[in-house]
């Protein structure tokens, strides 16, 4: 750590307190007070942040400062590290994610995520997409699987470039093609809420615009979360954004909000390409 | 280091980065040097595989050139006539009637009146000792499956004794010295080969007594079916057992155990098993399976736990690497879609690492198909003339069938172990051909 980041630390330490408007009316998804832990490390500190239905919020913060970890988090998928450990409140529509009775196939089923880096199974398009109207029995027989394998399709806009590969295996469409595939076995299952971890950090800048615009689209529907390294691209495709910051949450707002007139001088720092 | 040493390298240092041609002549130096280096690296690498393939080359070379021989058996056309006073019996006799008769002194004097000169006693004996000793139960098979022949002369294909097969394949007619020929015959028999050769009467045929019989105490009558059987009995069992289980462990070991210090014990433990000489599980087998559970020993189905014992901890380390090697974001994707652990595992993840676990499936049970110490220890190293017809059966299995014939002084036997061992091989490079191809059938589907 050099001495700026020294210094940025100790400012997070004395002043912690996030700014903004972190706060909703009616929202869809309700932290209070989470705090992450990797064994004894703590990741995230006492975030408290309402998620709009219906809205984009972007998730921005130099790298290791605990925002893949807090998205994470609102599906349970921390779940699967053993060392990892979450506390306070997270409630989706006023229900508690992490209480006992919560199935978390059924939390999942609720909050699909897209990663990093496309990750289709190895089987082919179609399987691809009816896989999780598959394992939760959406689905009646076979006409409605294919109904609804093409309604997905065509609302990710792939449905023209696959439609005559169906049986193909996903993994020999391009990167592009790969997410967005990876999008509409998300919204196949028709979940409230669509988390991404940096869905076009492996995708050259053609594909990531359609990504985006994609993301747009999806937004009347879907409540989104997307984690990104790029703030055009939180500029571009959120309403919200959140500034982390070392495991903690420095600022939320309006995206011009932030992005024009950020009220905490860390925010500032990072978007005007001082830390980062 | 003293002043003038300092100056000296400081002069030197000082040259070479004045002198350009010095320092490509340093360079052209050390380049030589390394090319030289690089090629008596390649020069090792091409020797040592010089040398396997040459180790590979000697040994099918000497196991080849020494059982081929078994491969064929020298049969004697002689016409025999079923005489109904000798033997007593008609072509309306009944099955319990022919085996009575005594086709032994039938045989006998068959034989003695074909060769009327042969007088004395010990001369007698090398006469009936130039056929199989089984001869008069074959004949009198023959009689059981067809009365009919009762009173007919027929032309009898006899299957020459050892002695007598292995001089005439391997010494007979050909211009060797006392010393090289093989011949374990006296020189009256050997007049008899020869006056039987030029009479026509002596044929080598494929040997499929070789395929069709047990093991025997005649070498001429021994044959490889009854280890084939109890082989693939004894693999079989091994199979059912171990790949279940040791998929089953890799699996919840790799993806459901939490670490802690007892998966951490037993993954040590699994790792150390595998390095276990295999004459250690046959010990356990007998003290377990057989002294503790009182199961019957010489089984196949004995055998394949036993064999069990020893492949799981292969087949648990080379599934638990396959399932290692399928990709975490695999996991990921489908836990994202909501898929519980246990699905995740099957439709995901299991089809990707079963090309991996099939493998190690494969090595492992060649590794069974080739072992012989753990399977002394509980008994199948016992004299069986019966084909196995279940794994609660006695039974032998191959490689306990070459060590027994390895064992046995006829050049006969020296020939029949050699040409187990050809078998024993081909059974192998067909296991392991057939896990390439699985393995690759398997990952071309996507």
């Amino acid at each position: 750590m050099n001495k700026a980041q020294q210094s940025m630390a100790e400012i997070v330490k004395e002043t912690y307190q996030t700014v903004g408007l972190p706060l909703l009316d009616d929202p869809k998804i309700r932290v209070r007070n989470a705090n992450v832990f990797y064994a004894d490390k703590q990741a995230i500190f006492d975030v408290n942040l309402d998620i709009g239905k219906n809205q984009v919020i972007s998730m921005i913060g130099p790298s290791g400062c605990g925002k893949s970890t807090f998205l994470r988090c609102l599906n349970r998928m921390n779940d699967t590290i053993d060392i990892c450990r979450v506390e306070g409140d997270l409630l989706l529509e006023d229900e508690d994610m992490y209480d006992k009775k919560i199935d978390v196939v059924e939390l999942r089923a609720r909050v699909g995520m897209v990663f990093q880096k496309p990750n289709p199974f190895p089987k082919s398009i179609y399987e691809n997409v009816a896989y999780g109207a598959r394992i939760h029995g959406l689905t009646d027989n076979k006409v409605q699987l294919d109904e609804l394998v093409e309604t997905s399709l065509i609302r990710c806009g792939l449905w023209k470039e696959v439609k005559d590969r169906l049986n193909e295996p996903a993994t020999g469409l391009s990167g592009g093609q790969q997410q967005r595939l990876c999008i509409a076995r998300a919204i196949a299952v028709n979940p409230e809420v669509i988390l991404m971890d940096e869905p076009c950090s492996a995708l050259d800048p053609i594909a990531t615009a359609t990504v985006e615009e994609l993301i747009h689209e999806l937004s009347e529907n879907f409540t989104i979360c997307i984690v990104t390294h790029s703030m055009q691209q939180a500029a571009r495709v959120s309403q919200r954004t959140a500034y982390f910051h070392l495991g903690k949450l420095i600022e939320v707002n309006d995206t011009s909000q932030v992005f024009t007139n950020p009220e905490h001088q860390l925010t500032e720092a990072y978007i005007t390409g001082r830390i980062g | 280091m003293t002043n003038s040493t300092n100056t000296e390298a400081s002069q030197a240092i000082t040259q070479l980065f004045e002198d350009r041609t010095l320092l490509a002549k340093k360079r052209a130096v050390a380049r030589k040097r390394r090319n030289r280096s690089e090629q008596r690296f390649r020069w090792a690498g091409r020797l040592s595989i010089a040398f396997g393939i040459a180790c590979v080359l000697f040994l099918f070379t000497d196991i080849i050139s020494k059982g081929i021989g078994a491969f064929t058996q020298t049969y004697v056309d002689v016409e025999i006539t079923f005489n109904q006073e000798t033997l007593g019996l008609s072509s309306q006799s009944t099955e319990q009637e022919i085996k009575a008769a005594s086709f032994s002194s039938f045989y006998k004097k068959a034989l003695r009146e074909k060769y009327p000169e042969i007088t004395g006693r010990k001369e007698k004996r090398e006469l009936y000792a130039m056929f199989t000793s089984d001869m008069p139960l074959i004949l009198r098979n023959m009689v059981v499956a067809d009365p009919s022949i009762m009173g007919s002369t027929q032309i009898i294909s006899m299957i020459a004794d050892d002695d007598f097969d292995t001089y005439y394949k391997h010494s007979y007619g050909r211009d060797l010295d006392e010393a090289d020929k093989i011949s374990r015959l006296s020189d009256m028999q050997e007049g008899l080969v020869d006056s039987l050769a030029k009479s026509g009467a002596v044929k080598t045929k494929f040997n499929t007594i070789l395929f069709t019989n047990s093991d025997s105490r005649e070498p001429e009558l021994a044959g490889i079916k009854g280890a084939v059987v109890g082989s693939i009995l004894t693999l079989l069992v091994t199979l059912a057992l171990s790949f279940p289980i040791a998929v089953a462990t890799a699996i919840y070991l790799e993806e459901f155990a939490p670490t802690n210090r007892i998966t951490d014990f037993i993954e040590v433990n699994i790792n150390n098993l595998a390095a276990v000489p295999s004459v250690i599980f046959g010990l356990l087998g007998l003290a377990i399976f057989i002294n503790f559970f009182g199961m019957p020993r010489s089984v196949p189905l004995l055998g394949g736990f036993v064999l069990t014992l020893m492949t799981l901890p292969t087949i648990i380390i080379s599934s638990r690497a396959a399932i290692k090697a399928v990709p975490p974001s695999i996991r990921e994707a489908a836990l994202g879609m909501g898929a519980s652990k246990v699905q995740t595992v099957i439709h995901h993840v299991l089809p990707l690492a079963m090309p991996g676990m099939l493998t190690g499936t494969i090595i492992g049970m060649s590794q069974a198909l080739g072992e012989t110490a753990p399977l002394l220890m509980i008994g199948m190293v016992a004299f069986i003339v019966d084909v196995p017809t279940g794994i609660t059966d006695s039974a032998t299995v191959l490689p306990v069938q070459i060590f027994l014939w390895s064992d046995s002084p006829e050049r006969a036997f020296v020939e029949k172990t050699s040409a187990a061992i050809m078998v024993l091989l081909t059974f192998l490079i067909c296991m392991n051909s057939f896990a390439v191809w699985l393995r690759k059938r398997l990952e071309r589907r996507w």
